[in-house]
């Protein structure tokens, strides 16, 4: 089984342990992705901020790649992403937005970081040990653009998501009842004002901790980094002390499926992930590594 | 041969703008038949229709046509013009070049030559025009009042006291509507109930009144003067005859923790209940979607303890049918669900309520007997946040409109928060304070001086719990600042929208409502207690937001009218209805089919011998309407509408040829 694939410039840099959780869990359950072939750049902030039409221009030549190589539908893990291509989608559904010479309809089926879980969850929990995870409280972290424009993505409640905890819930952990599912982390203030994401992401950390959240599961590169990264800082500013592990949805499914942490990166975190990893046996019934 | 009179109107620039009016008299004066034509600026005014009555006397008009207004405006005005001057009212027509010219089009080239032809129709309409008279039709001097709030009460009892017969219908089990749970009402701080439950008991007690709570309207039909109202009684399971209000089956019932209507969720009720200590009438009513006798055949306490044996758990649904002569609809608000707003917590935090529920924990007759505790735990809130415009202002929720009366109950809640819990401070967040009305402006000024509320001008972004706390985070738009209230409880003010459903009533009423389902006035500064259905008048809130004062003045207008309408024994009826043509009718009653109001029946034609030769077509005129649908309907044109007969359409077609 083969699905189209749209990795995005944080999956191949800074976000290496993403990638490599997912492409490791795909393999667990046999599913191959075709990435598009000399994609580009999405435009992320930087397009959208600066130029409205580079801001479609840039997702519409991935777009119309991606039907060349006729793929019908994009997994595409990077919110940030998947938003940029719904929407340039969506200008051309609704004729606000025609590239001259280009005939692409805007129908590729963009599929986001955690829908793709949701789709394959027969396939998972046929490979995943619930028992390994039992006991863990972990908080789903949605942050803003997987749910958010709510009229444009139409996914989730974009004030109380559940699709994400629903999935925790069949991989055997326990997700809390928590209040910050959707606050901003600060994205990409990290690099020009690293105040305002420290005093973000020190809530939302706070948050968790305060409702017996043992890890934070995420499904964007940007919340994993601003939260995982930034973390000693947050706990020197405010002198705090969190050692909250900020896992990837991935992550934890190939916890789940026995997968040797190593092979999923989470040996690459700031944050020490082994009150995951390796937990007490009295925590859960966690056995051994498939090796 | 026709002496016609046209005469046409600038209505200051209304027409003038856009129309060459000097243009259209002198076209008209062209037209066949047209023997005087002249212009006025203000054709309605007293000179105005001198100049008609005038010239219908000295020039012996047989036919008037005034290009102006709408009909709707001011075809009775020109009417009665005419008949003072010895025309029959029936042949003065208008042609309307405003509504249907003027202010639809801006090209005064395009607009001349149309206001011309429109004029040219009704001439050649009105040359056809036979002389017609008024129907009389009696009228029955009861009224109906739907719902039982403050506004249906007091209308109730206006129209009692002006010595005529009321029917009041309330679908609840007992009257009082809204206010009946009310703490204390601005800006005065009486007691809601204190000020409402006398009215209630004169309500049940006043010999002109007959009380129908636990009812719903069926149907409706008739119209103005001559309604026919059928009213589903439902069944209480209790003989409203026998039951002496004693109080032992609620006391008994075991079934005791169902959320209680009245008291907004807020506390709890049985199965068989009054909704609340004064409820009027005092009988109460077994709820069968919770009832374990009903459900299951199982209990039957209240059966067992009542003393005179008032408990009938076989009783039915009654229904009821009446002959009423007018209408005056009290339907009342409801408040938007709190789970509307996801950023508010969708209703999942128990500590954020909306402003009636906090009605009924300040109350004394509430849950809580007055004392402020919170949902949550029963804490004594250390802070309050009240939050303005909750839904109303707010076209992402689809409701642009304010809700009027959130700023001064705000303002009263702070203020009773305060009286109760001394050390406590309120926060209220606002986008404008609208303190609009006798003696308002200073209450807010006192909540905010003497009792300290803290007023934010900002909207608030999200509500989220930590720990046993609620955080409010918002903006202060006048400091510039965020701002995070750590606080115990939260108040919205949410918006009021008409009551869930009602709009099924109001399409058997056939009164017209707006995209909010809000009843529509006749006329929003003239006409504001009538609707645009005859005989149908409307009072409070089911209109729009309204506070108590306006719905009570609102309520005693209806009841005025209806009081103005009943001082007649007759009704004149406009002479437009169908002529049914019996030589060529054939019996074949497709049009008692398709009338809508039901004004045709067959008739018998005898020979001498009395013998039945054959049946025919027989319009009931007071019910006829002269809607035309059984013109419409004939194969055989037997039926003609008087005053819009077919020749006379006909006529006014081939006048734009």
């Amino acid at each position: 089984m083969k699905l189209g694939y749209y990795p995005g410039c944080a999956l191949e840099g800074s976000s290496k342990d993403y990638s490599m959780s997912l492409a490791r869990v795909f393999k667990e359950i046999g599913l191959e992705l075709e990435p598009i072939k000399d994609w580009n750049c999405c435009g992320a902030s930087a397009a959208h901020s600066t130029n409205h039409k580079l801001a479609l221009a840039l997702p519409y030549r991935n777009l119309a790649m991606a039907t060349e190589q006729g793929l019908t539908e994009l997994f595409v893990p990077c919110p940030f992403c998947s938003k940029t291509l719904i929407n340039t989608n969506q200008e051309i559904q609704d004729a606000r937005y025609k590239m001259q010479d280009g005939n692409y309809d805007g129908t590729v089926k963009i599929i986001n970081s955690v829908d793709i879980f949701t789709r394959l969850m027969d396939k998972i929990q046929s490979k995943i040990d619930p028992a390994r995870l039992k006991g863990l409280k972990v908080a789903c972290y949605y942050g803003c653009l997987l749910v958010r424009p709510p009229k444009l993505l139409k996914y989730d409640d974009p004030e109380q998501p559940t699709s994400m905890d629903e999935v925790v819930k069949k991989l055997g952990a326990e997700p809390v009842d928590w209040e910050f599912k959707i606050e901003c982390c600060g994205g990409g203030f990290t690099v020009c004002n690293e105040d305002a994401v420290l005093e973000l992401s020190n809530k939302i950390l706070e948050d968790a901790q305060e409702n017996g959240a043992q890890a934070i599961i995420v499904a964007c590169q940007m919340c994993q980094i601003n939260l995982d990264m930034r973390q000693k800082a947050i706990e020197k500013k405010y002198g705090v002390s969190y050692n909250m592990p900020i896992i990837y949805l991935p992550q934890l499914i190939g916890l789940a499926m026995g997968i040797e942490p190593k092979e999923l990166g989470l040996n690459l975190h700031f944050v020490d992930t082994s009150s995951v990893v390796s937990r007490p046996a009295e925590a859960g019934q966690r056995t051994t590594h498939n090796k | 041969m026709s002496r016609i009179g046209v005469f046409v109107c600038h209505c200051g620039e209304n027409i003038a703008r856009t129309v060459d009016v000097v243009g259209v008299r002198d076209a008209a004066l062209t037209m066949k038949g047209v023997i005087h034509s002249e212009d006025y600026k203000y054709m309605c005014s007293s000179i105005g229709q001198n100049m008609l009555k005038d010239a219908i006397k000295s020039k012996k008009l047989t036919g008037v046509v005034v290009a102006c207004c709408s009909p709707k405006m001011h075809e009775p005005t020109f009417r009665n013009a005419s008949a003072e001057a010895g025309l029959n009212p029936y042949l003065c027509e208008i042609a309307n070049i405003r509504e249907q010219c003027s202010w639809v089009h801006e090209d005064k080239a395009i607009a001349t030559p149309k206001a011309i032809e429109l004029t040219g129709l009704m001439i050649e309409k009105v040359k056809q025009n036979s002389p017609l008279g008024d129907i009389q039709v009696p009228i029955t001097k009861k009224a109906l009042v739907i719902g039982g709030g403050v506004a249906g009460i007091q209308a109730a009892l206006d129209i009692a006291e002006g010595g005529h017969q009321v029917i009041l219908v309330e679908q609840t089990p007992s009257i009082g509507g809204k206010m009946a749970g009310l703490s204390e009402t601005f800006p005065t701080l009486d007691c809601s109930q204190c000020i409402l439950t006398p009215k209630m008991v004169d309500c049940a007690r006043h010999k002109n009144i007959k009380l129908y709570t636990y009812s719903e309207i069926e149907s409706i039909k008739g119209y103005l003067g001559n309604f026919e109202v059928t009213i589903r009684k439902k069944a209480r399971f209790v003989k409203e005859s026998v039951c002496t209000g004693c109080g032992l089956c609620y006391l008994k019932c075991p079934q005791k923790k169902i959320p209680s209507e009245f008291d907004q969720g807020t506390g709890y009720r049985t199965a068989i209940y009054v909704p609340f200590p004064q409820a009027v009438p005092n009988i109460p009513v077994i709820d069968k979607n919770t009832c374990t006798k009903l459900l299951k055949d199982r209990c039957g306490l209240c059966e067992k303890v009542c003393p005179p044996g008032a408990i009938d758990y076989t009783q039915q649904d009654e229904i009821i049918t009446e002959k009423i002569g007018a209408i005056v609809v009290a339907t009342g608000f409801e408040l938007i669900p709190n789970n509307l707003y996801g950023e508010y917590g969708y209703g999942k935090y128990k500590d954020v309520i909306n402003g009636l529920q906090f009605e009924r924990i300040i109350s004394a007759s509430g849950p809580t007997k007055g004392e402020i505790k919170r949902p949550s735990d029963g804490k004594v809130p250390e802070n309050v946040v009240f939050i303005q415009c909750v839904g109303s202002r707010d076209p992402s929720k689809g409701l642009p409109y304010c809700s009027k009366i959130c700023c001064m109950y705000t303002a009263k809640q702070t203020m009773l928060y305060k009286h109760k819990v001394h050390h406590g401070q309120a926060y209220v967040f606002y986008i404008d304070i609208r303190a609009g009305g006798k003696g308002y402006e200073e209450f807010v000024t006192r909540a905010i001086e003497e009792d300290g509320a803290v007023y934010l001008r900002g909207r608030v972004s999200r509500i989220y719990r930590k720990k046993d706390k609620l955080i409010v985070r918002g903006m202060d738009t006048l400091s510039g600042n965020k701002v995070e209230i750590e606080t115990d409880m939260v108040v919205l003010a949410s918006a009021m929208v008409a009551p869930k459903g009602i709009e099924k009533l109001y399409q058997k009423l056939g009164t017209s409502y707006d995209k909010y389902n809000w009843l529509t006035e006749a006329h929003p500064k003239l006409r504001p207690v009538e609707t645009t259905n005859a005989g149908i008048f409307l009072a409070g809130a089911c209109q729009a937001p309204k506070d108590i004062p306006d719905a009570v003045s609102q309520a005693s207008g209806a009841a005025c009218k209806v009081m103005a309408l009943f001082s007649r024994d007759t009704l004149n009826k406009e002479g437009t209805v169908a002529r049914i043509n019996e030589t060529l009718c054939t019996g074949c009653q497709m049009c008692i089919n398709a009338c809508p109001y039901k004004a045709i029946e067959l008739k018998d034609i005898k020979n001498k011998q009395g013998q039945l030769i054959r049946q025919v077509a027989k319009v009931n005129e007071g019910l006829c309407q002269g809607c035309g649908v059984c013109v419409a309907t004939c194969l055989s044109k037997c039926p003609d509408l008087a005053g819009i007969t077919e020749e006379q359409v006909y006529a006014e077609i081939l006048s734009l040829s």
